[in-house]
């Protein structure tokens, strides 16, 4: 039991820390929030786990759900709302070519 | 027992971890939403030590369910002390967007720096002084006009 609760809890850790880099790290606002709202709900998976389920369900509920839906009305609102869609996509892979014929 | 010992060691190194790498967000982000996400992270963290402080690798969770002779439980004091500080860190970061909203709509612009800048610029012209300290500039020319006479006693004499 313990055994097995250790990998579980060493790989939720291992999520969570490296979800709240993404979240400093990333460069779309969407992604940042994204990353954030995994942060919580890693966490509320590590209070289930530490034997806090009140805690677990609050902060699955308000942590990641209603947190996120803030941040991403305040995108929206502060006009950082910007999916990287396909002109993006076709940049990079026109200058990669262009690299790749001057190279 | 030595795995029991890591297990609570990986829960004190997420803490720790989530804590600094929140604070290095506020302190170290150009943009103004960043560092808001960087908060929402070191408060999580700080949530995460709390309920580790109760937190015994031996006991259940605290739900009585007989009244007869029961297991040991986790504390479930600072649990409800965390369920409390969850829920107002949503109200917290509810306040800082909108004070974003509004530092958006007077200034234009959300880079900490620039921010800075033209409320410092704003300040200055409401109040009709030249400004004299800026974030770029050094203060005055170099090298430094000589210091007026009357202020020789409070520098100790000539040197």
């Amino acid at each position: 039991m313990t055994e097995i609760e250790l990998w579980i809890v060493m790989l939720l850790a291992l999520m969570v820390l490296s979800a709240a880099v993404m979240v400093l790290l990333v460069k779309n606002h969407i992604a940042a929030v994204a990353a954030a709202s995994v942060v919580s709900l890693g966490l509320a998976l590590l209070f289930v786990l530490m034997r806090a389920p009140d805690v677990a369900m609050t902060e699955a509920a308000v942590g990641a759900g209603l947190s996120s839906l803030i941040l991403a009305l305040a995108l929206r609102r502060l006009g950082l709302w910007r999916v990287d869609g396909v002109k993006t996509q076709v940049n990079l892979i026109k200058a990669n070519g262009e690299g790749h014929q001057d190279a | 027992m030595m795995p029991v010992l890591s297990l609570e060691l990986i829960l004190y190194t997420t803490a720790l971890g989530l804590i600094s790498i929140g604070l290095a967000g506020v302190v170290l982000s150009r943009h103004l939403f960043r560092m808001v996400l960087a908060l929402v992270i070191a408060e999580a963290g700080a949530n995460l030590m709390l309920v580790l402080a109760g937190y015994r690798w031996d006991a259940v969770a605290p739900i009585l369910t007989t009244l007869g002779e029961h297991p040991p439980m986790v504390d479930p004091v600072p649990q409800a002390m965390v369920l409390t500080a969850i829920v107002i860190g949503v109200g917290i970061q509810a306040l800082a967007v909108s004070i974003l909203i509004r530092i958006r709509q007077r200034y234009g612009t959300l880079d900490r720096s620039q921010v800075a800048e033209r409320m410092d610029a704003e300040i200055a012209d409401s109040a009709g002084i030249p400004r004299d300290v800026s974030q770029e500039s050094p203060l005055g020319e170099r090298p430094l006009p000589s210091l007026p006479d009357s202020t020789v006693e409070i520098r100790g004499g000539h040197s």
